[in-house]
């Protein structure tokens, strides 16, 4: 039978040892027998320091880490399980996998409890004989480890050809038949012993080592070879020159003889092929035992080369580098603090102002356009980046534009892309990202801002000859807009490539309904680290037309594919949807404390920063992760912990200077459901001022108002209910009286001069900050607003006592769905909300043409109070409800199909 | 016939969810009681292993609507039947009998139909989820060195539950969910201690849970990197469920099925979850997914995790029987 005798180890990472495989390198530095530096951090504590050598040891190329705490002076148990723990929480470390090594039993079995992957244990041996041997074995068996077997019984150590053989062969045998652990995970160390100590008797040292390891081999199946390398030079401490060319020369027969891996220093090597012919010769002699005066001759060799050997230059300095070098780290590491001085130095040092940037700045965007292309830069590093990038192009501006004149216009940009949140729409976060990361790499960006019709995107790419639109939106309608602009560009014969992008775009819908009506290329650009290779490709020439080709097949494939999954949706008719609605119980309906509206004027923002949500701030910077562990990432984890910091330092300053101002306005209405419509009784002129309460409410002069709702028609599971939002709210019918909430908040107003300071500096990374955490902030209102009015201002749970954390996660009763969201997708609604509300005066809060809320920093909704009511997705909707819903609306088909696009369930 | 006889010639079906299917019952306070817990201090709403001693006709009918539906295997009512687990509603007394009756009315209908229908013979697998503690992480963001469980903690509850499934006649045992590996190689330490005492073997199956996109578990460790720290137990499967659909598992499911010396197994939600946490992908689009598994000829055991039901299983039951299993390539 072909035995699979490959050794596959794993830390987060496998590490798989084949025949194939080359040397695998053991980083031996955290080792505190090996390196009085380690046991000097060790002892005092210092378990950060001692992190950072294993670190460095895995950034210099060590596959596996060796961990030794065995010193009198420490706790052993206690050291190694403080050192690997703190290793899991360093991916960058924990990604190899380690080996466990002692010479004490507790030791290594303590270590073994705390490591996830398939590690190495290193020692067992024959010494304290077979019965602790098979012992040991079982358990590190039992553990899944590999081991290492030192070839040392209870005669003693290894330290000849025969006794190595004799050794390895019985333990071999002792393991595969006693204990039955796998022969591939099976590692010997044959035992590396100095030579040229003078002693005759040493002299075979090195090629007993080379000829037991070739025996092994050739015949215990599956058994590996490691060891410890430095040995070997023993006698030549102090000289590194000899010892390097020793270890290298060494390590060349060893794994010509078939060591697998062996714990080296690899600062403490030089290449075999450039060691010194000379030196080679001597070093050679001794380890093959070529000659009798082998020792003698390397020894009085080893005097004329005594040098200081490789040595590694660390210089964190790096303000005394050249100033391209100075440029090029700035830029990489985000500091800006001498951007300006070194541009200066650079600009004079260079002939144009204009060879600064295509040549040092250039030179350094490229390096963080490669490093967030590969995922090892993110996006708040970039941003940073670009910040530098910027301040030292607005330093050069002066210079340059005094350049043109002398010379003549003279374009350096890789392209030109025209960038617009499109009409009705005014969100820009992401589109702000993704000029930032595109200007980074080279491209002139002429953004053109928010809410701008087709014609002035339109007419601005054709002044400006840009060569790439890209279209951004974040609410539904904008889907529509898009399609516009699309048909627009077609109509007029342009061939310019178009972008599109936003949190509410998608593949589906750029491909089914975009694409098709533009004969140009149509792509759609999921974040901003994919955007750079799609420009790269549309706007080189030779690219350019074998990209739009391939853009377009893909999508008309999809559009194919995408035909042909629709037919596997199925629905449910209106009818039997409404049949099996939810039917939810109303005899616990709670009388609001008032009727009417309620204005909430500037809420304390200190209050609103408690109740912040952070995960959505991370992933609007494209960093995934839940928060808090998120700042404790293996990978992302030390960026978050920066982003998080910088956010908090501006939310110091906007709470402290009162930069920005929360507002909002809540109301409270009689409402009763009749089917899939909530119709509320509203009052003819509803002012903050003289709310109701419930018993002058009666005498009040009402009208009614009739909210609009759609029901879920995907198919599902025999006893599952189709929802709708009415269902949460008591049925005419019923004779029972019910009542609905509605609010709009938000923490947008006065946003606008900040956003302009930062801009002006060039700060880009601040500017986006800034929207994100008002976001936040308006986020936290809602939240915070929806509490008061359950524990008061309604007052429907008032004994409510829940954590933030609860809060967080809706522990609550009742919910806030928001229309433009899934559980009332029409954005159309926030018309009336508002009208009712009179949220533009009252909140400060205007909605665009297509509903967009302005300051964007603002959420909006209705409240149920019903504890069973819950969030759900309307989804798709078949044709019926649409014409059912265009009747209700009193609109026409046509038009609720523009407007409900995203949710029809069949072609039009 | 056995198991590992059957999964040679078909695939195997495993169950779906059993959270989703308790949902459907709107169950009070009251329901996760009995007269012994009638004075219980704490609040026991939402202990669903407890349901097995308080409802024992929830669970079964469950257990009995998925075998109707076309699984081999169901798994017991015991996620989260560990003393460690319990403790969240200081349940620890409890954990023995939550193990012996989660699996001995698993066995009851087990036994039940496959006297029905002999010639398809139905098993019952000890589900041994994750814990809700992690060995290899720090809940501590100030102290990455602190740990909330140790790995000894994690073999004695992982030998109490399994002790006490196999009591109550389970087949097989399946640790499932595992974001951590640390605490799978516990449970396979403490299992693998059992059965020297017992002095007998019973199958295990593995199951790990991919997180994110990334790839990763969530104590960080690629497909592969899991895969190699599971291995030395001799298992009768090694696969994976949960957190992901099935159409962003299968990159992972084609590396488990590249290099597994084992039967392949998955059981992914039901897509991913929507805006609100629900899982709302229907049984005819999730089989359909799934069928892309068998084509590959990646997998041997198939079922469901969060969000599916009886329909899931047999929309994904009727589509399997077209494909033949994955063939083991790789030697242990």
């Amino acid at each position: 039978m072909n035995k699979d005798y490959t050794l596959r180890l794993s830390g987060l990472e496998p590490l798989v040892i084949t025949k194939e495989t080359n040397f695998v390198n053991v980083g031996e530095r955290t080792n505190v027998t090996g390196s009085k530096m380690f046991l000097r951090l060790i002892r005092e504590g210092n378990f950060e320091e001692a992190l950072a050598v294993a670190r460095q040891q895995v950034e210099g190329g060590a596959q596996i880490i060796d961990i030794n705490m065995d010193e009198g002076m420490i706790d052993g148990v206690e050291s190694m399980v403080r050192f690997l723990h703190l290793i899991g929480s360093e991916p960058d470390i924990s990604k190899v996998p380690v080996m466990i090594d002692s010479s004490r039993w507790e030791i290594i079995e303590a270590g073994l409890k705390c490591v996830q992957g398939k590690c190495v244990v290193n020692s067992i041996s024959l010494k304290a004989g077979e019965e602790e041997f098979v012992r040991q074995a079982k358990i590190v068996k039992r553990f899944g480890a590999a081991v290492i077997v030192m070839l040392f019984d209870e005669v003693g150590q290894a330290d000849n050809f025969e006794r190595r053989i004799e050794i390895a062969e019985r333990a071999y045998r002792i393991l595969t038949e006693k204990v039955h652990f796998p022969a591939g995970d099976i590692i010997f160390d044959p035992n590396i012993f100095p030579v040229a100590t003078g002693m005759e008797e040493h002299r075979r040292n090195a090629i007993d080592f080379f000829e037991g390891t070739k025996w092994i081999k050739d015949n215990l199946p599956g058994a590996k070879i490691s060891g410890g390398v430095s040995n070997v030079s023993f006698s030549f401490r102090g000289n590194d020159k000899v010892r390097e060319a020793m270890h290298s020369a060494f390590l060349y027969h060893a794994i010509k003889n078939g060591m697998d891996m062996g714990i080296v220093n690899p600062s403490q090597l030089e290449v075999y092929d450039e060691i010194d012919k000379d030196l080679l010769e001597h070093v050679e002699d001794v380890l093959l035992d070529r000659r009798e005066d082998a020792t003698e001759r390397l020894l009085e060799y080893a005097e004329k080369v005594k040098g200081k050997g490789k040595e590694k230059v660390i210089d964190d300095e790096w303000r005394k580098k050249p100033v391209e070098e100075r440029l090029s780290h700035a830029l990489i590491k985000g500091i800006v603090e001498f951007v300006e001085a070194d541009t200066e130095e650079a600009r004079q040092k260079y002939a144009k102002p204009l060879e600064v940037i295509e040549g040092p700045l250039m030179a350094g965007m490229n390096v963080v356009g490669d490093l967030f292309g590969s995922g090892k830069m993110f996006l708040p590093q970039v941003v940073k980046s670009a910040r530098v990038m910027k301040k030292s192009v607005a330093y050069l501006m002066p210079f340059m534009e005094e350049e043109k004149r002398k010379s003549g216009d003279h374009s350096t940009s890789q392209g030109k892309i025209l960038m617009a949140t499109v009409k009705g729409d005014v969100h820009d976060i992401g589109k702000n990202i993704v000029g930032v990361v595109l200007a980074c790499n080279n491209y002139e960006i002429i953004d053109i801002g928010v809410m701008v019709p087709a014609e002035k995107i339109l007419e601005t790419a054709v002044r400006e000859k840009v060569d790439v639109i890209g279209l951004s939106g974040l609410i539904t309608p904008s889907l529509d807009e898009m399609v516009h602009v699309a048909k627009e560009m077609e109509r007029l014969g342009m061939t310019i490539p178009l972008l599109i992008g936003g949190a509410t775009t998608s593949r589906a819908h750029t491909a089914v309904k975009i694409d098709p009506v533009y004969s140009g290329a149509v792509v759609h650009v999921l974040d901003a680290s994919k955007g750079v290779p799609v420009v790269q490709s549309l706007v080189s020439p030779e690219l350019r037309e074998d990209t739009k080709k391939r853009f377009k097949a893909e999508y008309e494939q999809f559009r194919i594919d995408y035909k042909n999954r629709r037919k596997d949706k199925n629905f449910v008719d209106l009818r039997k949807a409404r049949e099996n609605k939810f039917k939810a119980t109303f005899n616990n309906i709670v009388e609001p404390a008032f009727l009417g509206n309620k204005v909430l004027e500037d809420y304390p923002l200190e209050e609103l920063r408690k109740r912040i949500d952070w995960t959505p701030f991370f992933s609007t910077w494209e960093l995934a992760g839940k928060y808090p562990a998120i700042l404790e990432d293996k990978i992302i984890g030390v960026e978050a912990k920066k982003l998080f910091i910088d956010a908090n330092q501006l939310l110091d300053k906007v709470i402290k200077e009162k930069l920005l101002k929360a507002k909002g306005v809540i109301g409270f209405y009689k409402a009763n459901a009749v089917g899939d419509d909530i119709i509320i009784e509203t009052f003819d002129n509803p002012s903050p001022e003289s709310h109701l309460s419930p018993k002058s409410q009666k005498t009040a002069a009402t009208k009614t108002q009739t909210f609009h709702f759609l029901r879920q028609q995907n198919e599902k599971a025999a006893d599952q209910p189709y929802f709708c939002l009415a269902d949460f709210i008591a049925p005419k019918t019923s004779g029972i009286q019910d009542y609905i909430g509605m609010f709009a908040v938000t923490a947008g107003i006065g946003i606008e001069p900040i956003i302009e300071a930062f801009e002006k500096n060039h700060d880009d990374y601040n500017s986006i900050m800034i929207k994100a955490l008002a976001d936040r902030l308006a986020e936290a209102f809602a939240e915070k607003m929806h509490e008061l009015v359950r524990t008061e201002y309604w007052g429907y749970a008032k004994g409510e006592n829940l954590t933030e954390e609860e809060i967080i996660k809706e522990k609550y009763d009742g919910i806030r769905p928001a229309p433009g969201y899934p559980a009332c997708p029409d954005h159309t609604e926030k018309g009336k909300l508002f009208e009712i509300l009179n949220a533009e005066k009252l909140a400060g809060i205007s909605l665009t043409e297509n509903f967009a809320m302005y300051p964007t920093a603002a959420v909006s909704g209705f409240y149920f109070a019903n504890a069973q009511s819950k969030y759900f997705a309307v989804g798709k909707i078949a044709k019926d409800q649409v014409e059912d819903y265009a009747s209700r609306k009193g609109e026409s088909i046509e038009w609720v199909e523009k407007w409900m696009a995203p949710n029809l369930g069949y072609d039009n | 016939m056995n198991l590992t006889d059957i999964l040679k010639q078909r695939i195997v079906i495993l169950d779906g969810a059993m959270g989703t299917m308790i949902q459907r019952h709107t169950l009070e306070e009251a329901d996760f009681r009995n007269e012994a817990l009638k004075d219980h201090p704490h609040p026991l709403k939402g202990d669903n292993d407890l349901l097995s001693i308080t409802r024992p006709d929830i669970i079964k009918d469950i257990h009995r609507q998925y075998f109707e539906a076309g699984a081999d295997i169901v798994e017991t009512n015991t996620f989260s039947g560990t003393t460690i687990a319990q403790a969240d509603y200081h349940l620890e007394h409890l954990v023995d009998d939550i193990n012996y009756y989660s699996a001995k009315i698993a066995r009851e209908v087990a036994d039940e139909m496959t006297a029905k229908e002999p010639h398809k013979p139905r098993f019952v697998a000890g589900a041994m989820g994750p814990t809700n503690r992690t060995a290899s992480l720090s809940p501590d963001v100030n102290d990455p060195g602190y740990r909330a469980v140790t790995f000894d903690q994690l073999v004695a509850a992982y030998k109490q539950q399994a002790a006490k499934l196999i009591e109550g006649g389970v087949d097989v045992l399946l640790i499932e969910t595992i974001f951590d590996t640390l605490n799978a190689k516990a449970a396979l330490y403490a299992v693998d201690l059992l059965f020297e005492e017992l002095g007998k073997h019973y199958p295990v199956m593995i199951s790990g849970t991919i997180t994110d996109a990334s790839g990763r578990t969530l104590s960080g460790q690629t497909t592969e990197a899991f895969l190699i720290s599971m291995q030395h137990a001799p298992l009768l499967s090694i696969g994976l469920n949960c957190a992901l659909g099935a159409s962003a598992l299968r990159p992972y499911l084609q590396i488990m099925a590249a290099n597994s010396p084992y039967f392949v197994s998955a059981y992914p939600n039901a897509g991913l979850p929507n805006e609100f946490g629900q899982y709302d992908e229907s049984p005819h689009a999730m089989a359909k997914q799934v069928e892309e598994f068998c084509k590959e000829g990646l997998v041997n055991i198939l079922g469901g995790c969060c969000g599916t039901t009886p329909d899931h299983i047999k929309a994904i039951a009727d589509m399997a029987k077209n494909y033949k299993p994955r063939m083991i390539s790789v030697t242990a």
